[in-house]
């Protein structure tokens, strides 16, 4: 297949999430409140209790914030491919002459565009708030929110690839979810935690997103960007690769 | 397109069993059969969307295994179900297609313009498809199986819910589709007017099996006769069983069928024998009487099926949405 033939699909593909998603308005909002609501009260309550030396509570766990913006809408992204397998969009597209390849690809296109304009515009409302961050900072972290988006709308497309309904993507969505945004320091510093619980969070590459958004944002870290980038890549990485896979294999 | 001994076997259930055809180009072909029959498993397969568990196929003689993208390059397909998408307008989801199948962009619009016209929905075209009936729904389907001008056209129930006029304008766009770009088209239907109308040659299926090929002329005079439709007691059958030229007696409820050879001449010998009848219709046989004689019983409406009619699950997954 020709590079403009492939080029053209992951534009229609991408097209057509992101018209779904400009005409859902009610997501967007939702999508932004929460994690802001979250932030405010979690922020001024636990903040009120907690004392971290040199930074306010509140402006620690914004990245945190950020990060799960992106888990959770990127992941419930693939609640979409259940819905297209229900409204039978899903053969429209697999009886098209793209490759499965391509089509996961466009998919991921789409998922991550949503994903990115909702975590920018939470950025912006967080900087209105307290504007101390550099733009190196705010771009090196934009770039981590991407690179974390890519995998983690995959990990969600993966889920969606072998769920039947909605309901069944919804359990399993949370149940992945949960674990994986309690356990990545974005609520506490990962210093100082139980062994148990230090060993999960190191697996966690959820972790290395939250690490990597705190020095890019806060210059506060364990680890330094650049280790917590290039494990957020790898794991993406093998997102899309698992991805391809279970595209490749998926019935209808 | 060809299919040499194509079998799919859903765990026990063999859904195709050792199905073998040839269709030529610019041929009609129809595929008749009951609900479960196979006819959608069959097309799934050479669209390349399910898997054969044995034998092969090749459309527009490219083979479904070993060239999948050529297939699919090389097909259109309107489904059953449909499969745009709600939020997106008619336009936009035609757009998609165009894009998806690698439409010149110069002739993108054009081409756009004249699916939508024909299928008389130019005016809805803005119109995010949630707001569109079901018919509307199905000719949006219709003019996006069309607009890429495929060399092989599946129409898997194409009229399915259409009004009388929209029907009689999709057959005779099809019928031209035939004539002027010589594409070959494999219909499914339960719709026995519309193979007899459009179909070069129609195949019956029934249990994955195809049971009998040929042009829908040549079926209906293979029945041997046309049908006299009588109501009366069950007395009057064995006298009219000892008729020669009564070719088949079917009972349903209380009329009676008899499929009988130059009805002009035996009609009365028929009424003669029987004496008194309380009611007597005579019609020429169609495809509905070579349907049910060789699967044995009436078609079953598209709703019955465990998960209902297509327009049911759009009404629901709208719903849920």
């Amino acid at each position: 297949m020709s590079a403009r033939k492939v080029a053209k699909g992951l534009y229609a593909l991408w097209y057509r999430e992101f018209k779904v998603f400009t005409r859902e308005r009610s997501r967007v909002v939702s999508s932004i409140v929460t994690p802001l609501f979250f932030m405010l009260v979690l922020g001024r309550g636990i903040g009120s209790l907690v004392n971290l030396p040199g930074i306010g509570y509140e402006a620690f766990i914004f990245p945190g914030f950020l990060a799960m913006m992106v888990l959770f809408t990127s992941v419930f992204f693939g609640t979409y491919v259940v819905w297209d397998k229900r409204i039978d969009f899903l053969k429209e597209v697999l009886i098209s002459p793209l490759t499965r390849a391509t089509i996961f690809s466009g998919k991921v296109l789409g998922g991550v565009t949503d994903s990115m304009i909702q975590v920018i515009l939470l950025m912006l409302i967080g900087i209105l708030l307290r504007v101390q961050f550099d733009v190196l900072g705010v771009v090196s972290a934009v770039f981590m929110l991407f690179v974390f988006a890519v995998g983690m709308v995959s990990l969600g497309l993966v889920i969606g690839s072998f769920m039947e309904s909605p309901q069944g993507f919804g359990l399993v969505g949370t149940f992945v979810i949960f674990p994986l945004f309690l356990l990545s320091g974005a609520l506490y510093p990962i210093g100082g935690l139980p062994s148990w619980m230090a060993a999960l969070t190191q697996l966690n590459p959820v972790t290395y997103a939250v690490d990597g958004l705190r020095s890019a944002l806060l210059n506060v870290s364990s680890f330094s960007f650049l280790f917590n980038l290039t494990v957020v890549s790898a794991f993406s990485a093998a997102m899309i690769a698992l991805g391809t896979w279970s595209f490749n294999r998926m019935k209808l | 397109m060809e299919t040499s001994d194509l079998t799919k076997i859903f765990g026990t259930l063999t859904a195709v069993d050792r199905v073998s055809l040839k269709i030529d180009e610019g041929e009609i072909f129809g595929l008749l059969g009951p609900n479960g029959a196979g006819k959608t498993t069959l097309l799934m397969m050479l669209s390349t969307l399910l898997k054969p568990t044995s034998g092969s196929a090749a459309v527009n003689g490219f083979d479904v295994l070993r060239n999948p993208g050529k297939v699919r390059e090389s097909i259109g397909m309107v489904f059953q179900d449909p499969s745009s998408d709600e939020l997106l307008t008619g336009y936009e989801n035609l757009k998609l297609h165009a894009l998806l199948y690698d439409l010149p962009e110069s002739k993108t619009k054009d081409r756009i313009e004249k699916v939508l016209e024909l299928v008389d929905l130019s005016e809805r075209r803005n119109d995010q498809v949630k707001k569109y009936s079901s018919g509307m729904r199905r000719r949006l389907e219709l003019a996006r199986g069309l607009l890429h001008s495929p060399k092989v056209l599946f129409l898997d129930e194409p009229t399915l819910g259409l009004d009388p006029q929209t029907r009689e304008r999709v057959w005779r766009y099809i019928e031209r589709l035939v004539t002027e770009e010589n594409v070959t088209i494999l219909i499914t239907t339960h719709y026995m007017e519309e193979a007899d109308r459009l179909c070069g040659r129609v195949a019956i299926i029934d249990h994955g099996k195809i049971i009998v090929l040929d042009s829908p002329e040549n079926l209906k005079n293979k029945l041997g006769g046309d049908v006299v439709r009588v109501k009366i007691q069950n007395a009057q059958i064995e006298k009219l069983k000892r008729l020669d030229f009564i070719k088949r007696i079917e009972t349903s409820d209380e009329m009676v069928d008899l499929t009988v050879e130059d009805v002009g001449k035996n009609l009365q010998e028929i009424l003669r024998v029987i004496g008194e009848a309380e009611f007597v219709e005579v019609r020429r046989s169609t495809l509905n009487d070579v349907f049910l004689c060789y699967t044995g019983r009436e078609i079953r409406a598209e709703s019955e099926t465990p998960e209902g009619g297509w327009q049911e699950r759009a009404v629901r997954a709208g719903l849920n949405r």
